[in-house]
């Protein structure tokens, strides 16, 4: 591990010694790999029987998306995140183009129209738009640091944020939609905008919500698909129905009750085996970790993505400038807001939306993103510590 | 490790409290969903674990066998065998109507003779009594369409092949009305009834006859096979299956060849029969004619042959007229009136009456049929040549003597005019018209004239009003032979398992015990005796060289102008102790010795296993009633 850094490191580099990987954060890589071992294995058993004559065929592919994603972690922990401050532009319209693109050329899958056809891969633009949009408006809020206590700025940030999340909500994909909400206020919240002003987001957010679900109804417009409103509302009152989005509700909490304390393991979890729980590799990942390996299980997946989130905010507070605080700031509000709704969702406290489990859920895009963006905090924390380790200098944001 | 960061300046305050609320946030949510985890998996682990093995473990009730029902030798009379039905499972239905549609049509297409719109309303009917069992489309398909059908399954969302035991009656016309018919148990009975305990929605339990009289005997345990299924359904492992316990058997009275032949005897007349152990109520034989065919009951019955089954232009074969028949008696009835007469002391057993041929009462004149002149007779020439005049004087006494009803209160101490208590349901009371009754009727205008003197005299020949049917005139007969045992006619004998060991006598005691003086019933016997044996008695050409010595009476009554006479015998044999009573009657057959004793001499032979009476025709010539 004593590899150059294949990228410059200029802004921090006045005592470069050492640039191996020893400086990373060494306890998020292991909350990282443990978390996508946990996804392959879980994976791996909850898909024996799902395509026809290639039973590892889910197995191998997020074993190959994990050590991609590993890499490039790695990769990324070794460049300074504060050089992309200047390409905030080009990133931001980068993301927009790519979700824009999705509507011209990408497949609709199931009624919905996300991924793009690559050679090797389908390629999620909103899923990579998360982490792109994290940096752009970083940059955009460190850009206008000294205008922070004005309306207008917080408006400004608001609206660059909500074009690509109109849009993603647009595919429609609500979840990821939502997603892009969540970064955009603890990038704010991060950066210290007042409370005053989130009090009148707040508003205006209720406001929408209540026009979307009840308003625009009312007066014919349809703004959500009722399938998305029937999922919304469906952990409020789940039901036998096997068409209905409470079924699967009702199949995941079953699947996880039934786990126990130790699981019932592979082979006899059958709420997974028998295709009982839907979406078992993807969105439902965690109802099968519950069901094959008990509260045990579910208690370890758990305690590793706490150890993930304790230390992103670890780095938050470490970072050598405003922009590395950002940035991990709106990383660990991605991953709260997933880990929870997800989690949430099946174990029926939280509506169905349809947000993948952080290095959990089967998807190549989802993973490597993921990865990427622990790359981005694995950087943050190493130049702080080489911010600290020259003495003298000055945090500056 | 990171003891470095400790040299940097602190944390803004303003940072730190919005991490810290961060950080406060993710602690709780994890709490929550800690606690959530807890709750679901450690504290209610086992009822989801039960939630997980019942969707995909799929109960197949597989029903019991219902018991057979066998003779009194032993001779099977209902048996089973097994078809394949075709269902549709209520929660399996598409929802949607024009799927439906699509789906009774592939039905129509594959199970001949039903049409979409016949499966629609099968499935709607079946689905409103009992929405959430199974609706049989049909029954008894045969197995190239279930394969079919089971093939192309994609095709028949919500259709199921189960498996079914059908009633099979392999003696077909014979004893129909006995058996009764097995449906399905109604929501009102599993609701209402004690005696459908056990039982549950879908389960076929006996509706009439005796399927319904001992059900609790006949229906078996329900098995069930487990399979393991996914979310589609699709069939992925069996467990071991709990084997269906097969009913009891039950074991009748009733003598087959004695039906057989009895059932013959009346062919295609519209009538009714009943052979009965005097001593018991043991019935030996007991039938209606027209008959059916109860195999047509066993799959669901199509409603047009329900309709030809019960219409009263097709003599209506469904019902049962041994008890159901609501019929005047005819001569029959004179045994009532003389065990009246004499029990009720308007005469004794050797007084002489002068019978000239007719009796004038208030201006009305009463005459014998055919306008015979008996002379004098005294009650056994009174009986043997049925004269009319002598028991016309009986009514006419017995109206004027006592509360005027001696004959009323003799006809429902010996049974008639009552229910038997017999172990078939739906029998029917009949009728012993009294001055309260006909007066009652009056009043209300819904007859022309109160009680008269008139109305005795006809009903001390079993004339007018009166309706019995021939159980409950067998019952009376069987009385005066067995000296006054009002006996509860049944058809149980015993419940058996299925290799005829005995778990339970059905014991039925004799209902009530009426006093009838023994010379009474010596000279009743001794007159119904020269009836069917000393010259001038009414059946006496009917026995001529019956190696049984029979006791018996016949019966002519009048229905009305333009109707044909109904014609009745009664036989106690072997006289002079008698063992059984035989009943027939004909509902269009003129006098009774023309056609009722001779159906009676047959079944006499039967019962007594006379020789080379089964050809034989012989037909009475007595024009008397």
């Amino acid at each position: 591990m004593q590899a150059t850094a294949p990228f410059g490191t200029a802004s921090a580099s006045s005592r470069e010694t050492r640039r191996g990987f020893g400086d990373i954060d060494l306890l998020l890589v292991l909350a990282a790999v443990g978390l996508i071992a946990c996804s392959t294995l879980t994976i791996g058993t909850a898909t024996v029987t799902d395509v026809d004559g290639s039973p590892y065929y889910y197995l191998t592919r997020q074993a190959i998306y994990g050590m991609v994603g590993i890499v490039l972690m790695l990769l990324v922990s070794r460049f300074d995140y504060s050089r992309l401050r200047e390409l905030s532009v080009g990133i931001y319209a980068t993301m927009i183009a790519s979700i824009v693109l999705v509507f011209l050329v990408a497949t609709a899958t199931r009624g919905s129209k996300r991924w793009i056809e690559l050679p090797f891969f389908t390629f999620q633009p909103s899923e990579l738009g998360k982490v792109l949009l994290v940096l752009a408006l970083a940059a955009f809020v460190v850009d206008r640091a000294r205008r922070l206590g004005e309306r207008e700025t917080t408006s400004r940030i608001v609206l660059l944020a909500l074009v690509p999340a109109m849009l993603v909500i647009a595919q429609p994909d609500l979840g990821t939609g939502l997603v892009y909400v969540v970064i955009t206020g603890a990038v704010l919240f991060v950066a210290g905008t007042k409370w005053t002003h989130f009090a009148v987001l707040g508003a205006l957010g209720a406001v929408a919500v209540a026009v979307v679900l009840a308003g625009a109804p009312a007066v014919g417009i349809e703004v959500l698909k009722p399938y998305q409103v029937d999922r919304l509302t469906a952990f409020m009152s789940p039901t036998d129905d096997p068409q209905s989005q409470g079924y699967q509700l009702n199949q995941s909490i079953t699947a996880i009750g039934a786990g126990q304390k130790t699981g019932r393991g592979p082979a006899g979890a059958t709420q997974t085996r028998l295709d009982f729980l839907p979406e078992h590799h993807t969105d439902f990942i965690f109802s099968v970790v519950g069901e094959e390996f008990g509260f045990l299980g579910a208690a370890l997946v758990l305690s590793l993505f706490a150890l993930l989130i304790w230390r992103a905010l670890r780095i938050l507070t470490t970072a050598k400038n405003l922009y590395g605080a950002l940035i991990a700031g709106g990383i660990v509000a991605m991953l709260m807001f997933q880990i929870f709704v997800n989690v949430g969702m099946t174990i029926g406290i939280m509506p169905i939306t349809g947000v993948p489990l952080p290095l959990m859920s089967y998807g190549g895009s989802s993973v490597i993103v993921t990865f990427l963006a622990v790359g981005l905090l694995q950087s943050i924390h190493v130049q702080a510590r080489a911010a600290a380790a020259s003495k003298g200098r000055e945090l500056i944001a | 490790m990171y003891r470095e960061v400790e040299r940097r300046p602190a944390l803004s305050p303003q940072l730190a409290l919005r991490v810290a609320v961060i950080g406060g946030i993710a602690l709780v949510a994890f709490g929550i969903v800690f606690f959530r985890l807890w709750y679901l998996q450690v504290l209610s682990g086992d009822q989801y674990v039960a939630a997980a093995n019942d969707n995909r473990v799929r109960e197949i009730k597989v029903a019991a066998p219902r018991g057979e029902v066998v003779d009194r030798e032993g001779r099977v009379l209902v048996d089973n065998r097994t078809g394949l039905a075709v269902k549709i499972r209520p929660d399996r239905l598409p929802e949607a109507e024009a799927a439906k549609t699509r789906l009774y049509d592939r039905l129509a297409d594959v199970l001949p003779g039903l049409s979409r719109t016949e499966i629609r309303t099968r499935v709607r009917e079946q689905l409103r009594a009992q929405p959430f069992s199974s609706a049989t489309v049909k029954q008894d398909v045969r197995l190239p369409v279930v394969q079919y059908i089971l093939e192309h399954q994609r095709r028949f969302r919500g259709v199921e092949v189960e498996r079914v035991f059908l009633r099979s009656y392999p003696r077909r016309q014979v004893g129909a009305h006995l058996f009764g018919t097995v449906g399905e148990v109604t929501k009102e009975q599993l609701e209402e009834d004690e005696r459908y305990r056990g039982v549950s929605l879908g389960d076929r339990v006996g509706q009439s006859g005796v399927e319904y009289a001992y059900d609790r005997f006949l229906r078996g345990k329900n098995g069930t096979t487990r399979v393991q299924v996914d979310a589609l359904g699709t069939l992925k492992g069996r467990f071991p299956p709990q084997e269906p316990v097969q009913g009891r058997q039950l074991r009748l009275s009733v003598d087959y060849e004695v039906q057989r032949t009895a059932q013959m005897a009346l062919g295609s007349a519209q009538g009714a029969f009943v052979v009965m152990d005097v001593r018991n109520g043991e019935v030996r034989a007991l039938g209606s004619s027209p008959s059916f065919d109860p195999n047509q009951f066993a799959k669901v019955i199509k409603p047009s042959d329900f309709k030809r089954l019960s219409s009263e232009e097709n003599g209506a074969p469904l019902s049962n007229r041994a008890i159901q028949g609501l019929y005047p008696t005819g001569s029959t009835f004179k045994l009532i009136t003389a065990v009246a007469g004499l029990e009720g002391g308007l005469i004794s057993p050797g007084e002489v009456v002068y019978d000239g041929g007719s009796l004038q009462v208030g201006g009305v004149t009463f005459k014998n049929a055919g306008g015979v002149v008996n002379g004098p007779v005294a009650l056994r020439r009174a009986l043997s040549v049925s004269s009319d005049v002598f028991f016309y004087r009986l009514g006419l006494e017995a109206n004027n003597a006592g509360n005027g009803k001696l004959i009323q209160d003799w006809a429902k101490r010996l049974g008639v005019g009552r229910k038997t208590g017999i172990d078939l349901p739906g029998e029917t009371e009949g009728l012993i018209p009294t001055p309260e009754w006909r007066n009652r009727l009056f009043r209300k205008k819904l007859t022309d004239r109160p009680w008269s003197a008139g109305d005795n005299i006809n009903l001390s020949v079993g004339q007018g009003d009166v309706q019995a049917n021939p159980l409950q005139m067998a019952v009376a007969y069987a009385a005066i032979a067995n000296g006054g045992y009002v006996v509860r006619p049944h058809l149980g004998l015993r419940i058996e398992d299925a290799d005829g060991r005995v778990m339970q006598e059905l014991e039925t005691k004799a209902r009530r015990k009426v006093k009838v003086a023994p010379e009474y019933r010596r000279a009743i016997l001794d007159g119904l005796r020269m009836a069917a044996s000393a010259p001038g008695g009414t059946s006496a050409d009917v026995f001529k060289k019956f190696p049984i010595p029979v006791a018996g009476k016949t019966g002519t009554a009048e229905k009305g102008a333009g109707r044909a006479d109904q014609s009745w015998y009664l036989a106690l044999a072997p006289y002079p102790n008698p063992r059984y009573v035989v009943a027939v009657t004909f509902e269009a057959g003129g006098f009774g010795a023309e056609t009722a004793a001779p159906a009676a001499r047959r079944i006499l032979a039967s019962l007594f296993d006379v020789k080379g009476e089964e050809k034989k025709v012989v037909k009475g010539s007595s024009r008397t009633n």
